[in-house]
Protein backbone atom coordinates (compact mmCIF):
# COMPACT_ATOMS: atom_id res chain seq x y z
CA UNK A 1 0.00 0.00 0.00
CA UNK A 2 2.64 2.36 1.08
CA UNK A 3 4.30 1.37 -2.28
CA UNK A 4 1.55 2.14 -4.12
CA UNK A 5 0.44 5.70 -2.18
CA UNK A 6 4.40 6.58 -3.03
CA UNK A 7 3.96 6.07 -6.64
CA UNK A 8 1.26 6.61 -7.64
CA UNK A 9 2.13 10.52 -8.56
CA UNK A 10 4.76 9.15 -10.91
CA UNK A 11 1.90 7.01 -12.87
CA UNK A 12 -0.74 10.69 -12.68
CA UNK A 13 2.18 12.30 -14.07
CA UNK A 14 2.28 10.27 -17.33
CA UNK A 15 -0.85 9.46 -17.41
CA UNK A 16 -2.00 13.62 -17.50
CA UNK A 17 1.08 13.34 -19.84
CA UNK A 18 -0.04 11.06 -22.16
CA UNK A 19 -3.59 12.53 -22.52
CA UNK A 20 -2.65 16.12 -23.02
CA UNK A 21 0.02 15.36 -25.99
CA UNK A 22 -2.70 13.15 -27.69
CA UNK A 23 -5.18 15.54 -27.32
CA UNK A 24 -2.90 18.60 -28.46
CA UNK A 25 -2.15 16.63 -31.31
CA UNK A 26 -5.73 15.52 -32.31
CA UNK A 27 -6.83 19.52 -32.13
CA UNK A 28 -4.30 20.88 -33.75
CA UNK A 29 -5.55 18.64 -37.34
CA UNK A 30 -8.80 19.77 -35.77
CA UNK A 31 -8.01 23.68 -35.40
CA UNK A 32 -6.91 23.47 -38.88
CA UNK A 33 -10.50 21.98 -40.58
CA UNK A 34 -11.78 24.43 -38.20
CA UNK A 35 -9.99 27.77 -39.26
CA UNK A 36 -10.82 26.77 -43.27
CA UNK A 37 -14.11 26.21 -42.59
CA UNK A 38 -14.14 29.51 -41.00
CA UNK A 39 -12.09 31.16 -43.21
CA UNK A 40 -14.04 30.44 -46.25
CA UNK A 41 -17.73 30.29 -45.19
CA UNK A 42 -18.08 32.26 -41.93
CA UNK A 43 -17.56 31.69 -38.46
CA UNK A 44 -21.31 31.02 -37.31
CA UNK A 45 -21.37 28.19 -38.77
CA UNK A 46 -18.10 26.68 -37.82
CA UNK A 47 -18.21 27.62 -34.63
CA UNK A 48 -21.38 26.16 -34.21
CA UNK A 49 -20.33 22.37 -35.45
CA UNK A 50 -17.40 22.73 -33.02
CA UNK A 51 -19.69 23.35 -30.18
CA UNK A 52 -22.04 20.57 -30.60
CA UNK A 53 -19.08 17.73 -31.62
CA UNK A 54 -17.62 19.09 -28.28
CA UNK A 55 -20.89 18.83 -26.66
CA UNK A 56 -21.31 15.29 -27.94
CA UNK A 57 -17.44 14.05 -26.95
CA UNK A 58 -18.05 15.25 -23.48
CA UNK A 59 -21.38 13.42 -23.01
CA UNK A 60 -19.15 10.12 -24.65
CA UNK A 61 -17.01 10.30 -21.88
CA UNK A 62 -19.99 11.10 -19.19
CA UNK A 63 -21.97 8.28 -20.33
CA UNK A 64 -19.88 5.59 -21.10
CA UNK A 65 -16.34 6.25 -18.21
CA UNK A 66 -18.31 6.09 -15.39
CA UNK A 67 -20.33 3.10 -16.01
CA UNK A 68 -17.42 1.08 -16.64
CA UNK A 69 -15.45 2.30 -13.75
CA UNK A 70 -18.34 1.18 -11.29
CA UNK A 71 -19.52 -1.57 -12.89
CA UNK A 72 -16.64 -3.96 -14.86
CA UNK A 73 -14.16 -5.99 -12.68
CA UNK A 74 -10.83 -3.85 -12.92
CA UNK A 75 -8.82 -7.17 -13.77
CA UNK A 76 -11.04 -7.47 -16.70
CA UNK A 77 -11.02 -3.92 -17.32
CA UNK A 78 -7.33 -3.58 -17.47
CA UNK A 79 -7.17 -6.55 -19.77
CA UNK A 80 -9.27 -5.41 -22.62
CA UNK A 81 -8.49 -1.35 -21.97
CA UNK A 82 -4.62 -2.44 -22.26
CA UNK A 83 -4.83 -4.42 -25.15
CA UNK A 84 -6.80 -2.02 -26.91
CA UNK A 85 -4.15 0.80 -25.30
CA UNK A 86 -1.42 -1.54 -26.70
CA UNK A 87 -2.67 -2.01 -30.24
CA UNK A 88 -3.50 1.92 -30.67
CA UNK A 89 -0.17 2.92 -28.93
CA UNK A 90 1.67 0.90 -31.98
CA UNK A 91 -0.63 1.98 -34.17
CA UNK A 92 0.78 5.71 -33.22
CA UNK A 93 4.21 4.49 -32.84
CA UNK A 94 4.55 2.83 -35.70
CA UNK A 95 4.13 5.55 -37.44
CA UNK A 96 5.88 8.16 -35.76
CA UNK A 97 8.86 5.48 -36.12
CA UNK A 98 8.52 5.46 -40.10
CA UNK A 99 7.92 9.51 -40.24
CA UNK A 100 11.41 9.88 -37.81
CA UNK A 101 13.27 7.60 -40.67
CA UNK A 102 11.56 9.04 -43.83
CA UNK A 103 9.71 6.63 -45.00
CA UNK A 104 6.28 8.24 -44.25
CA UNK A 105 4.77 11.54 -45.15
CA UNK A 106 5.05 14.19 -42.16
CA UNK A 107 1.79 15.88 -41.69
CA UNK A 108 1.75 18.81 -43.47
CA UNK A 109 -0.78 21.37 -42.32
CA UNK A 110 -0.03 23.85 -44.61
CA UNK A 111 -0.76 21.78 -47.20
CA UNK A 112 -4.35 20.04 -45.71
CA UNK A 113 -5.43 23.86 -45.18
CA UNK A 114 -4.76 24.82 -48.55
CA UNK A 115 -6.49 21.57 -49.54
CA UNK A 116 -10.02 21.72 -47.46
CA UNK A 117 -10.06 25.81 -48.10
CA UNK A 118 -9.62 24.65 -51.72
CA UNK A 119 -12.77 22.35 -51.37
CA UNK A 120 -15.10 24.47 -49.34
CA UNK A 121 -14.77 27.79 -51.97
CA UNK A 122 -16.17 25.01 -54.65
CA UNK A 123 -19.44 23.89 -52.67
CA UNK A 124 -22.01 26.75 -53.31
CA UNK A 125 -22.96 28.66 -50.20
CA UNK A 126 -26.55 29.32 -49.11
CA UNK A 127 -28.08 31.78 -47.29
CA UNK A 128 -28.71 31.28 -43.47
CA UNK A 129 -27.29 28.42 -41.42
CA UNK A 130 -24.70 27.17 -43.94
CA UNK A 131 -24.69 23.18 -43.36
CA UNK A 132 -21.62 22.44 -45.27
CA UNK A 133 -19.42 24.63 -43.13
CA UNK A 134 -21.60 23.49 -39.60
CA UNK A 135 -21.00 19.74 -40.77
CA UNK A 136 -17.19 20.13 -42.15
CA UNK A 137 -16.43 21.56 -38.49
CA UNK A 138 -18.73 18.68 -36.54
CA UNK A 139 -16.74 15.98 -38.99
CA UNK A 140 -13.65 17.68 -37.96
CA UNK A 141 -13.51 18.12 -34.25
CA UNK A 142 -15.66 14.90 -33.94
CA UNK A 143 -13.59 12.81 -35.24
CA UNK A 144 -9.91 13.67 -34.57
CA UNK A 145 -11.77 14.18 -30.84
CA UNK A 146 -12.98 10.60 -30.97
CA UNK A 147 -8.87 9.41 -30.51
CA UNK A 148 -9.00 11.35 -27.72
CA UNK A 149 -11.88 10.02 -25.90
CA UNK A 150 -11.00 6.39 -26.51
CA UNK A 151 -7.62 7.57 -24.97
CA UNK A 152 -9.16 9.45 -21.81
CA UNK A 153 -11.55 6.82 -21.12
CA UNK A 154 -8.94 3.85 -21.57
CA UNK A 155 -6.56 5.82 -19.21
CA UNK A 156 -8.89 7.03 -16.90
CA UNK A 157 -11.08 4.30 -15.69
CA UNK A 158 -7.78 1.77 -15.67
CA UNK A 159 -6.16 3.70 -12.80
CA UNK A 160 -6.97 3.13 -9.29
CA UNK A 161 -8.20 4.79 -8.09
CA UNK A 162 -10.15 5.95 -11.54
CA UNK A 163 -8.22 9.34 -12.96
CA UNK A 164 -11.31 9.55 -15.71
CA UNK A 165 -11.81 13.67 -14.52
CA UNK A 166 -7.96 13.84 -14.26
CA UNK A 167 -7.52 12.82 -17.77
CA UNK A 168 -10.69 14.50 -19.14
CA UNK A 169 -9.30 17.72 -17.68
CA UNK A 170 -5.81 17.50 -19.14
CA UNK A 171 -7.84 16.63 -22.58
CA UNK A 172 -9.73 19.48 -22.26
CA UNK A 173 -6.80 21.64 -21.01
CA UNK A 174 -5.09 20.51 -23.95
CA UNK A 175 -7.93 21.87 -26.02
CA UNK A 176 -8.30 24.97 -24.61
CA UNK A 177 -4.27 25.86 -25.19
CA UNK A 178 -4.54 24.69 -29.12
CA UNK A 179 -7.82 26.72 -29.51
CA UNK A 180 -6.53 29.41 -27.75
CA UNK A 181 -2.81 30.01 -29.72
CA UNK A 182 -5.17 29.02 -32.68
CA UNK A 183 -7.59 31.87 -32.38
CA UNK A 184 -4.92 34.39 -31.40
CA UNK A 185 -2.12 33.54 -34.27
CA UNK A 186 -4.98 32.65 -36.49
CA UNK A 187 -3.85 30.41 -38.75
CA UNK A 188 -3.04 26.69 -38.63
CA UNK A 189 -0.09 25.44 -36.40
CA UNK A 190 1.89 24.61 -39.08
CA UNK A 191 4.81 24.88 -36.74
CA UNK A 192 4.22 22.78 -34.01
CA UNK A 193 6.58 19.77 -33.50
CA UNK A 194 3.49 17.16 -34.14
CA UNK A 195 5.70 13.85 -34.92
CA UNK A 196 7.54 14.25 -32.15
CA UNK A 197 4.27 14.56 -29.97
CA UNK A 198 2.87 11.13 -31.72
CA UNK A 199 6.33 9.68 -30.70
CA UNK A 200 5.46 10.91 -27.41
CA UNK A 201 2.02 9.51 -27.38
CA UNK A 202 2.92 6.26 -28.60
CA UNK A 203 5.71 5.60 -26.13
CA UNK A 204 3.27 6.14 -23.48
CA UNK A 205 0.57 4.19 -24.92
CA UNK A 206 2.49 1.11 -25.65
CA UNK A 207 3.81 1.39 -22.27
CA UNK A 208 0.17 1.75 -20.47
CA UNK A 209 -0.79 -1.02 -22.56
CA UNK A 210 2.17 -3.22 -21.51
CA UNK A 211 1.93 -2.42 -17.99
CA UNK A 212 -2.00 -3.05 -18.09
CA UNK A 213 -2.83 -6.05 -20.65
CA UNK A 214 0.03 -7.70 -18.11
CA UNK A 215 -1.45 -6.77 -15.18
CA UNK A 216 -4.93 -8.26 -16.79
CA UNK A 217 -3.05 -11.43 -16.68
CA UNK A 218 -1.88 -11.00 -13.19
CA UNK A 219 1.95 -10.54 -14.28
CA UNK A 220 3.56 -8.98 -11.43
CA UNK A 221 5.51 -5.54 -12.15
CA UNK A 222 8.62 -5.28 -9.97
CA UNK A 223 8.18 -1.73 -8.30
CA UNK A 224 4.80 -1.46 -9.17
CA UNK A 225 3.40 2.12 -10.71
CA UNK A 226 6.98 2.58 -11.27
CA UNK A 227 7.36 0.06 -13.81
CA UNK A 228 5.36 2.46 -16.07
CA UNK A 229 8.25 5.25 -16.97
CA UNK A 230 11.02 2.58 -17.11
CA UNK A 231 8.83 0.66 -19.71
CA UNK A 232 8.72 4.38 -21.53
CA UNK A 233 12.35 4.60 -21.51
CA UNK A 234 12.92 0.97 -23.04
CA UNK A 235 10.60 1.78 -25.61
CA UNK A 236 12.04 4.84 -26.10
CA UNK A 237 15.59 3.50 -26.70
CA UNK A 238 13.73 0.64 -28.88
CA UNK A 239 12.06 3.49 -31.01
CA UNK A 240 15.54 5.71 -31.43
CA UNK A 241 17.37 2.32 -32.41
CA UNK A 242 15.04 1.44 -35.12
CA UNK A 243 14.83 4.87 -36.70
CA UNK A 244 18.67 4.82 -36.59
CA UNK A 245 18.70 1.50 -38.18
CA UNK A 246 16.74 2.60 -41.43
CA UNK A 247 18.57 5.89 -41.65
CA UNK A 248 21.65 3.66 -41.81
CA UNK A 249 19.46 1.55 -44.04
CA UNK A 250 18.82 4.41 -46.41
CA UNK A 251 22.34 5.77 -46.68
CA UNK A 252 20.53 9.36 -44.40
CA UNK A 253 22.86 10.57 -41.25
CA UNK A 254 21.83 9.26 -37.74
CA UNK A 255 18.86 11.03 -35.68
CA UNK A 256 19.42 12.85 -33.03
CA UNK A 257 16.31 13.31 -30.85
CA UNK A 258 15.46 16.19 -32.92
CA UNK A 259 15.21 14.58 -36.47
CA UNK A 260 11.61 13.09 -34.78
CA UNK A 261 10.38 15.90 -33.37
CA UNK A 262 11.07 18.91 -36.55
CA UNK A 263 7.89 20.42 -37.67
CA UNK A 264 5.16 18.48 -39.40
CA UNK A 265 6.27 19.75 -42.78
CA UNK A 266 5.98 16.88 -45.47
CA UNK B 1 -18.33 -1.81 -48.16
CA UNK B 2 -22.02 -1.35 -50.27
CA UNK B 3 -22.41 1.63 -51.60
CA UNK B 4 -24.05 4.00 -49.21
CA UNK B 5 -26.66 4.99 -52.61
CA UNK B 6 -27.69 1.57 -53.94
CA UNK B 7 -27.71 0.39 -49.48
CA UNK B 8 -30.99 -0.84 -49.45
CA UNK B 9 -30.49 -2.75 -45.36
CA UNK B 10 -32.57 -1.59 -42.79
CA UNK B 11 -31.24 1.37 -41.14
CA UNK B 12 -30.33 -0.89 -38.17
CA UNK B 13 -28.14 -3.09 -40.05
CA UNK B 14 -26.62 -0.35 -41.87
CA UNK B 15 -25.42 1.37 -38.24
CA UNK B 16 -24.44 -2.31 -37.12
CA UNK B 17 -21.95 -2.13 -40.55
CA UNK B 18 -21.03 1.50 -40.25
CA UNK B 19 -19.99 0.65 -36.38
CA UNK B 20 -18.18 -3.06 -37.10
CA UNK B 21 -16.25 -0.93 -40.10
CA UNK B 22 -15.21 2.00 -37.81
CA UNK B 23 -13.65 -0.58 -35.01
CA UNK B 24 -12.02 -2.93 -37.65
CA UNK B 25 -10.08 0.47 -39.32
CA UNK B 26 -9.51 1.69 -35.67
CA UNK B 27 -8.06 -1.68 -34.54
CA UNK B 28 -6.86 -3.39 -37.75
CA UNK B 29 -7.05 -0.57 -40.77
CA UNK B 30 -3.51 -1.83 -42.43
CA UNK B 31 -1.89 -3.22 -39.74
CA UNK B 32 -3.33 -6.21 -39.02
CA UNK B 33 -0.26 -7.46 -37.53
CA UNK B 34 0.19 -5.08 -34.69
CA UNK B 35 -3.70 -6.52 -33.66
CA UNK B 36 -2.59 -9.89 -34.30
CA UNK B 37 0.91 -9.43 -32.27
CA UNK B 38 -0.80 -7.57 -29.46
CA UNK B 39 -3.35 -10.57 -29.04
CA UNK B 40 -0.45 -13.13 -29.16
CA UNK B 41 1.82 -11.12 -26.44
CA UNK B 42 -0.97 -11.47 -23.88
CA UNK B 43 -2.01 -14.95 -24.49
CA UNK B 44 1.89 -16.09 -24.19
CA UNK B 45 1.70 -13.61 -20.83
CA UNK B 46 -1.42 -15.09 -19.42
CA UNK B 47 0.00 -18.69 -20.31
CA UNK B 48 3.40 -18.00 -18.71
CA UNK B 49 0.96 -16.42 -15.68
CA UNK B 50 -0.61 -19.63 -15.03
CA UNK B 51 2.66 -20.87 -13.48
CA UNK B 52 2.71 -18.31 -10.22
CA UNK B 53 6.38 -18.47 -9.81
CA UNK B 54 6.71 -17.02 -13.22
CA UNK B 55 4.53 -13.89 -13.15
CA UNK B 56 7.17 -12.06 -11.78
CA UNK B 57 9.72 -13.02 -14.98
CA UNK B 58 6.48 -12.37 -17.47
CA UNK B 59 6.94 -9.18 -16.53
CA UNK B 60 10.46 -9.12 -18.51
CA UNK B 61 8.91 -11.19 -21.40
CA UNK B 62 6.62 -8.62 -21.98
CA UNK B 63 8.02 -5.55 -23.12
CA UNK B 64 10.46 -7.94 -25.04
CA UNK B 65 7.48 -9.24 -26.90
CA UNK B 66 5.92 -6.27 -27.80
CA UNK B 67 9.52 -4.54 -29.41
CA UNK B 68 9.53 -7.72 -31.82
CA UNK B 69 5.68 -6.72 -32.82
CA UNK B 70 6.78 -3.19 -33.26
CA UNK B 71 10.38 -4.17 -34.84
CA UNK B 72 8.43 -6.93 -37.46
CA UNK B 73 5.79 -4.28 -38.40
CA UNK B 74 8.39 -1.02 -38.81
CA UNK B 75 10.11 -3.67 -40.97
CA UNK B 76 7.33 -5.10 -43.11
CA UNK B 77 6.71 -1.73 -43.85
CA UNK B 78 10.18 -0.69 -45.00
CA UNK B 79 10.62 -3.77 -47.06
CA UNK B 80 7.55 -2.09 -49.34
CA UNK B 81 8.44 1.06 -49.22
CA UNK B 82 9.16 2.27 -52.46
CA UNK B 83 11.56 5.67 -52.19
Amino acid sequence: MTLLASTAPTGALVLVTAVFLASAVEMVEALTIVLAVGVTRGWRSALEGVAVAVAVLAALVGLVGPPLVHWVPLSALRLVVGGLLLVFGLQWLRKAVLRAAGLKAKHDEDAIFAEHVAELEATPKTTGRDATAFTVAFKGVFLEGLEVIVIVITLGSTSHPSRLGLAAAAAAAAALVVGVVGLVVHRQLSGVPENAMKMGVGLMLVSFGTFWSAEGVHVTWPGSDLAVPVLVAWYGLVAWLVVTALKRRAGQPAPGLASAGGPAHG
Amino acid sequence: MADPVDDDRPTALRWLGAFGHFWWEFLIGDTPELFVGAVAVIGILALLCLHVHLRTAAACVAPVLVTLVLVASVWRAARTHVP
